[in-house]
């Protein structure tokens, strides 16, 4: 009859019946259960599962103190080296144009498409007794393999990509104008680039901060290799994880993992404020 | 001022400062952390010749590694594919209660750190867990298996289909399926005819994602998969077995061949995203 009830028919035919809908939501609901959502609990449960002083009394264990200060001391040195240099590498990328620029973007997204073993082997590979710098390493008295240094190597290696490839699309989209804007009413390089390039950027930084401070913490597979699993000097939280699993003290297990999960939740929940931040970032970008 | 009149054929000029401290601070960084120690890599790799590296390529116990690696990464990645489209259409068109948690929490395995997912996947399925116990009752071993190395694969690789398909689905008009809906076509046809082609790309994007993350993952499957050499030993932990045997060469190896296989499909990545473009952009 009137055009609103053909145009609501119309769009009833252009969907799923309602049984369709509910069948489809509940196949997502249960495949999520079984791979994501029942193995987080789990973590928790496990962790929980003799009560809150045998959970609390995993962390009195002074090798699982120094795990944790070895895990955060990794972070606070490879996170900010990896951050400055997504700064400098998307400044480069995405405010100029020059020969080989899709090339450098590749070679930074290398490191996702490495296994994290083979990324602790390549370190092994040179700094280790058999290496290619192996013996100038032993000559100057250095510990590099199965020490911190190669712990932060490796951990450098795999989030290498995580803050540029935030960085670089959304400048790309901000463009220049703003900074040749800047530049125009006599600021200098600095400035423009502290007080229009930066703040424009900042969510989309914390972002790839966020996310490369998430792997630092909870990298396995690298750590492992270059690591030698030195009770005391050099385990990290992850690598004592693993120890404590084997050796069937499940609930230390995994009240340790339970940080490594909180801290994944963590990430998770700022990462969907993040998002929503950035997209009002882009829309603002837009619509200068 | 020399850098820049060098400089001036291979970068396009420009009013902004700062080029040339930049793009050297990149690429002294990505030498030093990632060229140079994959370079040591590829120099190992190349002392041992092609010769050697067939010799170890072809050991029945790291061509053995090597097929479940690539085999059951596959199988995951083609899991995903299929739950990982369902997934996406369900968090993007549909509104109920808890999406936008749910939405969140597909993220997980990018955010949970590998060994965390490795114990709490042995846990869930083996033999006395929450789902390992009932699944035991009727005779269905998942834990300790090639099948523990399947579900954990498939944890690692959904947000990569999810998160490549979602977008698309956004992005498609309604008005299309509305018009094939009034030309008469069911829904079914709707969706297969108008609805599927468009997300071919991503859908392939993500398979190749998903299956390149499988293929070297480490952590979350070394804890479920029982590692049993010739069954359930995937190539990166055998690489693990052959350091701590120090047979660097046979590691160096091994490594080699997977570095080979994950450049491939990089390339592959980058081929699909480039074909899909041109289609978008024909449209």
């Amino acid at each position: 009859m009137s055009e609103r009830t053909i145009a609501a028919r119309a769009a009833d035919f252009a969907t799923e019946s309602v049984g369709a809908r509910a069948l489809l939501i509940a196949v997502s609901i249960a495949f999520l259960s079984l791979f994501l959502f029942l193995p987080l609990a789990i973590v928790f449960a496990q962790a929980f599962a003799h009560g809150i002083g045998a959970y609390f009394a995993a962390f009195v264990d002074p090798d699982a103190r120094a795990a944790i200060a070895l895990t955060l001391t990794i972070a606070v040195v490879a996170v900010p080296l990896n951050a400055a240099f997504g700064v400098a590498a998307a400044w480069a990328i995405a405010k100029f144009e020059f020969v080989g620029k899709n090339v450098l973007t590749t070679l930074i997204d290398l490191p996702f498409s490495v296994s994290p073993v083979v990324a602790g082997l390549v370190f092994v590979l040179v700094f280790g007794a058999q290496g290619v710098l192996g013996s100038w390493v032993a000559a100057h008295g250095l510990r590099i393999i199965f020490a911190p240094t190669g712990i932060v190597l490796a951990t450098l290696f795999v989030t290498f990509p995580f803050v540029a490839r935030e960085l670089i699309p959304l400048m790309q989209q901000q463009g220049v104008a703003e900074e040749e804007a800047a530049l125009t009413l006599g600021a200098g390089g600095l400035r423009a680039f502290f007080t229009v390039t930066l703040p424009n950027v900042r969510w989309a930084l914390l972002y790839g901060v966020l996310l490369c401070n998430a792997r630092a913490m909870g990298e396995f597979g690298a750590v492992s290799v270059v690591s030698g699993h030195i009770r005391g000097l050099t385990n990290t939280i992850p690598l004592q994880v693993e120890i404590l699993y084997n050796e069937y003290n499940i609930v230390a297990a995994f009240a340790l993992a339970s940080l490594l999960a909180l801290l994944a939740l963590v990430t998770l929940a700022l990462k969907a404020y993040l998002e929503w931040r950035i997209v009002g970032a882009v829309a603002h970008g837009r619509a200068r | 001022m020399t850098l820049s009149i060098a400089g001036a054929s291979f970068k396009r000029p420009s009013v902004l400062p700062g080029f040339a401290p930049a793009i050297g601070v990149t690429l002294v960084y990505l030498t030093l952390i990632v060229l140079l120690p994959l370079a040591a890599l590829i120099l190992k790799a190349s002392g041992l010749g092609f010769g050697g590296l067939w010799a170890v390529a072809t050991q029945p116990r790291v061509l053995a590694a090597l097929k479940t690696t690539f085999g059951i990464s596959l199988a995951a990645a083609l899991i995903d594919v299929l739950f990982g489209a369902i997934v996406a259409w369900t968090l993007t068109r549909y509104r109920f209660p808890g999406r936008r948690l749910v939405d969140a929490l597909v993220d997980l395995p990018f955010a949970l750190p590998t060994a965390v997912a490795g114990i709490a996947l042995a846990s869930l399925y083996a033999p006395n867990g929450w789902l390992g116990a009932p699944l035991a009752a009727i005779g269905v071993k998942i834990a300790f298996t090639r099948w523990g190395i399947l579900v954990a694969l498939t944890f690692v690789g959904l947000p990569f289909v999810v998160r490549t398909v979602q977008p698309l689905i956004e992005e498609l008009e309604r008005e299309v399926e509305e018009v094939s809906a009034t030309l008469g076509a069911t829904r079914w046809r709707t969706v297969r005819r108008v609805l599927l082609p468009p997300l071919v790309p991503a859908l392939l994007t993500g398979l190749a994602l998903a299956f390149a993350r499988g293929v070297g993952e480490y952590g979350s499957v070394i804890f479920i998969a029982g590692n049993i050499a010739y069954v359930s030993e995937i190539a990166p932990l055998l690489i693990v077995v052959k350091l701590e045997e120090y047979d660097y060469a046979g590691a160096t190896a091994i490594a080699a061949i997977m570095l080979v296989i994950s450049f491939v499909m990089l390339l592959t990545i980058n081929l699909i995203q480039a074909w899909s473009r041109r289609r978008v952009s024909h449209v």
